[in-house]
């Protein structure tokens, strides 16, 4: 039995949002669209995470730290890029210190559209996602490593 | 001999089912208390399964260790409960588990586990004296140390001991991790410790660290049950009325700090434990 869909924990992360984005992800927690009933939580943890949510673009300053929670969340996971910032860059896509949307730095599994993107969106986007996890997470099974420490490279 | 047997095995079996469906229950109180439907009963043991198949990242060698430990030592201060045995020795089986969390916190590097680690040392400072109160209190009130004697003694524990049992509810809120006094971790997800004492534990050990807590609340309970165990369907009773009263005090405050926590639990044993104490010693015997 696979669990990952029933339980997955989500991580926000808010790149170089203008804050639009993050409200709506906030919204999705409220008692009008409360994620929690599909067992989301909205854990401030990477390392408890099996989603990460990132919202805005990708910048000089915080290109490292985007690789530095991806990297923290053990396997499997999946990466949600919500809004039009964190899918291009935005309408900030063309300023000096904007590296471009989230894929220019991590691998990221569901667009979502939007600007702001809507809590509807982003539940949508959530839910696609993991089927992606679930797909992972068999994967890993089949090599072999869920439960497995991770080998440190 | 089989009656304590018999204890043990449904402790190790029927412990965690309990756990983990109230923990359940409180998830889905909570979030009607906040105006949502919530997640399915069964949402902790979701949770529990999915961390079993996760990756699990270790810092160092000796992390998992404590954990291990953590769970091992909270498994026998339960067995010892459930078989009857000595209320001192389940303290201090539970207090030592505490020692190894906090010890396994310390054996990594981020910042938020040590923080999380130096407030669990504080909260079992500041809840230790109530709970070796309480067992003094059983003592002077039912003769025995033993579960057994005092389950079975039919004197109604909480009629003469019910400043005990006061104290006993205020550490009771410490030791389930419910505000007001939910320092080094809470269920809550996004608190400002990050995850606090469980910051750098993910995967298996995340999971061991969750079913430990349930046994944990069950054990405590147990304590509970035992100051009503002259009739024993009124301990039940009792013990999910506390656990429903504690559900509501964790959603209607918000975290206090170390210093109140202390002064609290330290204020209620010297007050309502130890004046409780008094009065049975020098007037009921």
């Amino acid at each position: 039995m696979a669990f990952f869909k029933k339980s997955p924990w989500l991580l926000h992360y808010d790149a170089s949002s203008c804050n639009g984005c993050d409200i709506e992800v906030l919204a999705c927690l409220t008692p009008i669209y409360d994620v929690e009933r599909f067992g989301i939580v909205n854990t401030g943890n990477p390392k408890h995470a099996d989603i990460l949510l990132i919202t805005g673009a990708v910048n000089v300053q915080n290109e490292e730290i985007v690789r530095n929670l991806y990297g923290q969340m053990p396997d499997p996971k999946v990466v949600v890029a919500a809004g039009a910032c964190a899918m291009s860059g935005g309408v900030f896509q063309d300023s000096y210190n904007v590296l471009g949307g989230i894929d220019k730095v991590i691998p990221v599994d569901v667009y979502v559209p939007g600007c702001a993107v809507r809590p509807e969106a982003i539940i949508d986007g959530v839910v696609q996602s993991l089927a992606i996890l679930e797909r992972k997470a068999a994967e890993l099974k089949r090599r072999g490593g869920s439960g497995e420490p991770e080998k440190p490279s | 001999m089989k009656t304590a047997l018999l204890g043990v095995v449904l402790w190790l079996i029927a412990a965690p089912l309990v756990g983990g469906l109230l923990a359940g229950a409180d998830r889905i109180l909570s979030a009607r208390l906040q105006g949502r439907v919530g997640p399915p009963l069964l949402q902790p043991f979701y949770d529990a399964l999915k961390l079993w198949d996760k990756r699990g990242g270790v810092v160092n060698r000796f992390q998992n260790f404590y954990m291990v430990a953590f769970f091992a030592f909270v498994l026998a201060s339960g067995a010892i409960f459930f078989a009857g045995g000595d209320l001192l020795l389940v303290i201090f089986a539970l207090t030592l588990a505490g020692v190894m969390l906090a010890l396994g916190a310390w054996s990594t590097h981020s910042p938020y586990s040590h923080v999380g680690a130096e407030r669990e040392i504080l909260q079992m400072m500041a809840y230790e004296p109530m709970l070796l109160l309480a067992a003094v209190g059983m003592y002077l009130a039912g003769r025995s140390f033993h579960v057994n004697a005092l389950a079975s003694s039919g004197i109604p524990l909480v009629l003469q001991l019910p400043g005990v049992f006061l104290g006993f509810l205020l550490i009771l809120t410490i030791k389930l991790r419910k505000s007001p006094f939910d320092l080094s971790a809470s269920h809550h997800a996004h608190q400002e410790l990050v995850r606090g004492i469980t910051t750098e534990y993910s995967g298996r050990s995340l999971a061991l660290f969750e079913i430990a807590h349930w046994y944990e609340n069950v054990l405590l309970l147990g304590f509970v049950w035992l100051f009503f165990a002259f009739n024993p369907a009124l301990g039940v009773a009792a013990a999910l009325a506390v656990y429903f009263l504690e559900v509501v005090v964790d959603n209607a405050y918000a975290r206090l700090t170390w210093k109140v926590t202390v002064r609290a639990a330290w204020i209620a044993a010297a007050i309502l434990g130890a004046t409780n104490l008094a009065v049975v010693k020098l007037l009921l015997r």
